[in-house]
């Protein structure tokens, strides 16, 4: 048991870092000029989607339960988190407490909704509870296409018709304006921002698998019924995960959006849950390292294979499906074993850990 | 009056909405796996009578053949190709690798056939039928939707019930390894289904474009969400389940379209959904599985 937690710590601490080393690594790059501007611009999106992949392994990987409308918690905390932002732009002048100030109200918002879509989701199991999950993506991106806000002298107003609905004074501005999203949005995201939203991220996620909760969640995965009966409540600590979970997804959706200067609700859509989805189970489902890892090189690979021009997206796909027949086919892993490019005690019991799931 | 002129369109809707739930659900029933790539199949088939009408110039009829042909072998070789090395990998690598042939197939339509929509024409040669008067226009391309529908449904049961590969589709379904032991051909069968479902959808993505005439290489991704929902709505694996399912959310959509909100008609239909799996946990006609311990 000993031997277990200071495994676990070990492991923990490369995690950590692995992110300090990278961050330093691109600090230096940008520095000396050696990063290309695509590349650059990429930056504050990968951290936003490390995030959003470690966010959502603790629902997949750790609690075992399919989500497929992970974008959907981020795009309520986007939209919160420019709502915030924009509201105390002239209360607060310093823009890095403007965008903590926005991920934290976007973070709650997103775990309150978190909350409310739990109760349903609880109820159910296995791929009804992922159609909830992905119905649930589908209302919040519904709904934030018909919602006009606005504020002006008088404060804030609210439509669901149209910007002139609104009937702001003079110099009033329109925030979100329906299906063109929110709008004239400040940039206040950075890379800074978003790598201390990665250690804080990582810092809650891994202190809760690791922590009485974290075993409780696990053991509520790995068999329900045994865990209810020496007394786990269920219902609690899948809760728990989900919520945890859709509040990281909320900051991350903040974070995300304050990097560019219009965002719509189409952008956090069915396609973007999934994408997220890939990232996790690639980086082994349970493995937050994996997550990060997984997410870093797929949102990078489309740039690189910016060579490939037409025919990137398709090299994409196959190198997807690539990936997941070699590491799953057990005839083509005992080639690679017999060849020697796995190891072989070590591939047998990172299977069994990692994808029962 | 136009009350049941949006439900006539809206269950002509459902019945698209059936026959792709139809090909989920038989995958999901004998496979145990959400086919992601099923929805661009769909697409696949729309291209296909497409590409037969205008550029081979094909009667419409020969053209839903050569529609349905493609796609068949299309689906035997996805199923080949990228599911079969899957058979004992967990459920969420075959997913994933089931979105992975979607992404292909959605970019290697966009390198084909380019992104700017194509118009399609309708393969229904039949006028409307006007009823009441005129004040009750039934198009040809609905009535034909209807009746495709209803045709398929009771031949798939057929099949299912009375036939011998239906048979084995049930045994493997209902337990793979005793299938496998009683000498059905546990592949032979996946193939059979995937092939059934490849199909269908090939017919869906034909009926489809000839009622909402734009076909992109999108086209098939959102019914094919919303057919995967209404599957589960009515149950997954279950085929009277996935008939009714798509009907249901077909009649939804329309009349939310028309009595509330056009932006928020698809909200509408997901809400039903949660509250509907709210009370009955398992889909409306899908079997309780107990747990035993």
């Amino acid at each position: 048991m000993r031997r277990l937690h200071l495994q676990s710590k070990v492991d923990n601490w490369l995690t950590y870092g692995l992110v300090i080393f990278a961050y330093i690594v691109i600090r230096i790059l940008i520095a000396s000029g050696n990063i290309s501007s695509a590349l650059q611009g990429q930056l504050v999106p990968i951290t936003a989607y490390i995030v959003m992949a470690v966010s959502l392994n603790l629902t997949v990987g750790v609690l075992g339960e399919l989500s497929l409308g992970h974008a959907g918690f981020m795009s309520v905390g986007a939209f919160s988190g420019v709502i915030t932002a924009t509201l105390l732009t002239n209360a607060i002048p310093m823009s890095w407490l403007r965008l903590a100030l926005a991920m934290l109200i976007g973070a709650i918002i997103a775990g309150i909704f978190g909350f409310l879509i739990g109760i349903p989701v609880m109820r159910l199991q296995g791929d009804y509870l992922a159609i909830v999950t992905l119905a649930f993506g589908e209302i919040i991106k519904n709904v934030i296409n018909v919602i006009y806000i606005g504020y002006d002298t008088n404060g804030i107003r609210v439509s669901m018709k149209n910007t002139s609905a609104l009937r702001l004074d003079e110099g009033g501005k329109v925030i979100l304006n329906g299906p063109m999203g929110a709008v004239g949005i400040t940039k206040l995201s950075s890379f800074t921002a978003g790598f201390i939203l990665i250690l804080i991220t990582l810092f809650i996620v891994l202190n809760l698998i690791n922590s009485r909760a974290g075993r409780a969640i696990k053991a509520v995965r790995d068999d329900k019924i045994a865990a209810e009966s020496v007394g786990i409540s269920t219902w609690r600590y899948r809760m728990m995960a989900f919520v945890t979970s859709a509040t990281l997804a909320g900051a991350a959706g903040a974070l995300y959006a304050l990097n560019y200067s219009t965002v719509v609700a189409r952008k956090f859509d069915f396609n973007t849950s999934i994408l997220i989805l890939v990232f996790v189970v690639l980086g082994r489902m349970g493995n937050i390292r994996g997550s990060i890892i997984a997410a870093t090189v797929l949102t990078v690979l489309p740039e690189v294979l910016r060579a490939f021009n037409e025919v990137r997206m398709l090299v994409y796909a196959i190198i997807l499906i690539l990936v997941m027949l070699i590491r799953n086919n057990t005839p083509l892993q005992r080639l690679l074993q017999i060849i020697g490019i796995r190891r072989r005690n070590n591939n047998l019991s990172t299977v069994e850990e990692g994808d029962d799931a | 009056m136009t009350f049941l002129s949006y439900l006539i369109s809206g269950i002509s809707l459902g019945s698209i909405y059936a026959i792709i739930a139809l090909g989920y659900t038989m995958v999901y029933g004998i496979a145990k796996m959400l086919n992601f790539a099923h929805g661009d199949v769909i697409m696949v088939g729309g291209y296909m009578s497409f590409m037969a009408t205008t550029h081979f110039g094909w009667s419409p009829f020969s053209s839903v053949l050569f529609a349905m042909g493609v796609c068949t072998v299309l689906g035997i070789l996805i199923e080949q190709l990228a599911y079969k090395p899957l058979r004992s990998a967990p459920s969420l690598a075959v997913l994933i690798t089931a979105i992975g042939v979607s992404y292909f197939l959605q970019n290697a339509a966009l390198l084909i056939w380019t992104p700017n929509p194509k118009s399609f024409s309708s393969v229904v040669p039949f006028d409307s039928l006007r009823l009441f008067d005129g004040q009750l226009i039934i198009s040809g391309t609905t009535i034909v939707t209807i009746v495709a529908c209803a045709i398929i449904i009771v031949t798939l049961n057929t099949i299912v019930n009375k036939t011998k590969i239906g048979k084995a589709m049930r045994a493997v379904s209902e337990d793979k390894d005793v299938a496998q032991l009683m000498g059905i051909s546990v592949n032979k069968t996946i193939s059979v289904t995937f092939a059934i479902g490849s199909a269908l959808a090939a017919v869906a993505g034909v009926l489809l474009c000839s009622a909402y005439p734009i076909l992109m290489p999108t086209t098939g991704a959102m019914p094919g969400i919303k057919a995967f929902t209404a599957a589960v709505f009515g149950g997954i694996g279950s085929i009277p389940g996935a008939f009714l399912g798509g009907i249901l959310l077909g009649i939804i959509e329309i009349l939310g379209k028309a009595y509330i909100s056009t932006q928020l008609s698809d909200a509408i239909v997901f809400a039903v959904l949660i509250i509907i799996l709210l009370v009955k946990p398992t889909g409306l006609l899908g079997k309780k599985v107990l747990v035993k311990v």
